[in-house]
């Protein structure tokens, strides 16, 4: 499904990024751990082709097409989409609006027709039930005065109406209480098929307990230095990142 | 003979074949009127930027036309081409003027109740003569302002609204002016508009061109509130990209009246608006909202002064504009707070995107404050789009051109939202959105 390939990214002239290798397939999820300030969201925003990152090197190929080639609003319609750390909130434009804007976007893209209001309308309450969303945020504003697991909910909630191939999630669960916790971890787990892959970043192994991934990556100092599977992340909760960032050292200078 | 002075007999010149033209009017009362201010008209100077009041606006290029006056060439066009700046013909008023004439063809003037007389000026001047007399230039002074003199000596054709004490108009009063000429013509539109005490009306009066030759608009609008009238007033002003558009509005406010008005601006090459509202009694209310869209080379200059004469009165000003291109802002924003108005509220904001690197915004309030005992403030704004909510929009899958559109769009609602008719703010949408997509949005 996508394919990076030695990634070097600077970010305002710094490398946050420095060489990056992550191959997702169809049907994986991906969890990438790390701690603050490793470049997790650099490598998430990348993705979804925020233009102030400056690319060094090395390649992206999503679907067998050059992800770095396309403007951001073409990789979203190919069916990739990042769920933010810190989604923005847009005053004046309400949510509904949104989607309806994004699925017809998406839609035409694709060579389909606009979708029509009755079935727009069915399609967003089966996933707002997905993540029990109170209904009344449609007419809101996008993310505007709402609570910060409001917003992580909101994130999800698109997800699931857009029906993205590669769904990254970045921290979706910071700021969460467990109960919200346990609803955005449904919706995802809903959401996961063998026809999707999901990156999941995030910094706690609690998401972990409920989003069973397939791999579990450490990120730190913009560099991938250990791969494992799901036991790799209760290992990373019980010891820190100390042993790994210090195997990874030794190996380095072995 | 300066090229100036050449121009102004050409306009006196014109006004003596207005005259002549005037059979019997001119025997009329007002006409005296006329012929004092073609005399002001004469020895007035065109403003240039060295007036304080027009430092940002140079209109010498407005001074390089001839144009003729109105009535006396009409390109005749079919009523279809107009259909779609009306509003439904059932559930409107409508009152239509090409080239600041009246037009009985395209107007349809219905179900008016009882006290309630909407008609040309010039009909008022014989039939309502007691009315004429007591209003008609009694607030647009031309003493001082050469384009009111000039509008005060053409004035004969124009929209006369005069509702009694009590009357409520049922239906909202569409009045439209339209410019089609294949010569570059001078209009007049004179509106005299009297609200009496208690009574209740929406008035959208619209400008648009249809024809692309250079014109010149020259509008003077009185609107007066007897004691608790409510009147809603949108203006919408679409002329062509070659128009000149030069409107005064002002309105006087008696006690406990309340009106809004919306300010909406797309059209003309270059536009001033001056809007004055007073207060000339206690515990009136005010709404002042305005929204522009600059593009390509057009320059639109917003004048408004808020004159609280009168204690306990209230006033809430909010303009907006959104400028692409190369287009230019001018706001000037008066907030007059006499010594006795005490217990005022006054409020104003301005709020300016700007839309590319060549785009230029000159804002400037001006408060000044007599009464102690008040409440006033101010804020003026200038910015670009959000970076970030772009890039969110975009992630989920808008193009650059919808995202920015949403985001403009977001910006410029508010202004229009409130508007009570229906049909009228979804024209506003709907136009909005159009001039969005034409306009260059690159960065
Ligand atoms: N827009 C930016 N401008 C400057 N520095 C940035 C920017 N974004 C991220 N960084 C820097 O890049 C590094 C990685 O940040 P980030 O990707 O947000 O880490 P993480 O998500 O793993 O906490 C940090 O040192 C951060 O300060
Ligand atoms: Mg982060």
């Amino acid at each position: 499904m996508i394919e990076i390939k030695n990634l070097k990214v600077n970010v305002e002239g710094k490398e946050i990024l420095k060489g990056i290798n992550l191959t997702v397939n169809k049907g994986e999820v991906h969890a990438i751990m790390g701690p603050n300030g490793s470049g997790k969201s650099t490598l998430a925003n990348v993705l979804a082709g925020r233009e102030e990152y400056e690319i060094i090197d090395g390649t992206i190929l999503f679907e067998g097409k050059n992800l770095l080639e396309m403007s951001v609003e073409d990789r979203a319609r190919e069916g990739v989409f990042l769920a933010f750390q810190y989604p923005i909130e847009i005053p004046g434009v309400s949510n509904t609006n949104l989607l309806k804007n994004a699925v017809n976007s998406i839609r035409k893209y694709r060579g389909e027709e606009e979708i029509d209001a009755v079935d727009l309308l069915a399609l967003i309450k089966e996933k707002m039930s997905l993540v029990e969303m109170n209904k009344e945020l449609l007419s809101r504003s996008v993310n505007e005065g709402f609570s910060g697991g409001e917003k992580k909910r909101n994130e999800i909630f698109q997800m699931a109406v857009l029906e993205p191939k590669l769904a990254i999630l970045d921290e979706t669960d910071s700021g969460l209480d467990i109960d919200a916790l346990r609803i955005v971890a449904n919706g995802v787990n809903k959401f996961r098929s063998s026809e999707n892959g999901i990156i999941l970043v995030t910094h706690y192994q609690r998401l972990l307990d409920y989003i069973i991934p397939d791999f579990v990556h450490v990120l730190n100092d913009g560099k991938i230095i250990k791969s494992g599977d799901k036991s790799l992340a209760l290992e990373l909760e019980e010891k820190g990142y100390d042993w790994v960032k210090d195997q990874y050292a030794e190996m380095a200078s072995a | 003979m300066s090229k100036i002075t050449e121009l102004k007999n050409w306009y006196l010149d014109k006004f003596k074949d207005f005259e002549n033209s005037l059979n019997g009017e001119s025997k009329l009362p007002f006409h005296q009127t006329r012929i004092d201010a073609i005399q002001k008209f004469s020895d007035l100077n065109f403003p240039t930027i060295k007036d304080e009041e027009w430092k940002f606006t140079n209109i010498s290029s407005l001074l390089n036309h001839n144009f003729k006056p109105a009535s006396e060439n009409v390109l005749e066009f079919d009523h279809s081409i107009i259909e779609k700046y009306l509003f439904d013909e059932k559930e409107y008023i409508t009152i239509v003027f090409v080239n600041g004439v009246f037009s009985q063809k395209h107007s349809n003037i219905h179900s008016l109740g009882e006290g309630i007389v909407i008609s040309n000026l010039k009909n008022a001047m014989v039939e309502h003569p007691e009315v004429i007399e007591k209003y008609l230039g009694k607030f647009a002074g031309y003493e001082k302002n050469i384009f009111t003199a000039l509008s005060t000596a053409f004035a004969k054709e124009g929209t006369f609204i005069f509702v009694k004490e009590n009357k409520i108009v049922e239906k909202p009063i569409q009045v439209l002016f339209v410019t089609s000429s294949n010569e570059e013509v001078f209009s007049s539109p004179r509106n005299l508009f009297v609200f009496g005490i208690n009574s209740q009306a929406k008035i959208i009066e619209s400008y648009v061109g249809v024809s692309d030759k250079t014109s010149f608009t020259n509008a003077v609008t009185e609107v007066i509130l007897e004691m608790g009238a409510v009147v809603e007033h949108v203006k919408v002003q679409d002329e062509s990209e070659r128009a000149y558009h030069i409107a005064r509005t002002e309105i006087d406010q008696e006690r406990s009246s309340n009106y809004s008005s919306y300010n909406v601006n797309f059209g003309g090459t270059i536009v001033r608006n001056d809007l004055t509202t007073t207060f000339n009694d206690e515990y009136g209310f005010c709404k002042l909202n305005g929204l522009y869209l600059g593009k390509g080379n057009q320059l639109i200059d917003n004048h408004t002064l808020m004159n609280h004469a009168m204690p306990h009165c209230e006033s809430h000003e909010m303009y907006k504009g959104i400028l692409t291109d190369k287009s230019r802002g001018v706001f000037n924003g008066k907030i007059f707070v006499k010594r006795d108005a005490q217990k005022t509220n006054a409020y104003q904001q301005n709020k300016t995107l700007l839309l590319s690197e060549d785009a230029t915004i000159n804002t400037k309030p001006q408060l000044e404050i007599f009464a102690d005992d008040v409440k006033c403030s101010h804020g003026a704004t200038v910015g670009q789009l959000d970076k970030n909510a772009l890039f969110y929009l975009r992630t989920r899958g808008l193009s650059d051109q919808q995202a920015k559109t949403i985001l403009i769009y977001a910006f410029a609602s508010d202004v229009v939202h409130s508007i009570s008719m229906r049909q009228v703010r979804d024209h506003l949408e709907k136009l909005l959105s159009e001039k969005l997509l034409t306009a260059d949005l690159k960065d």
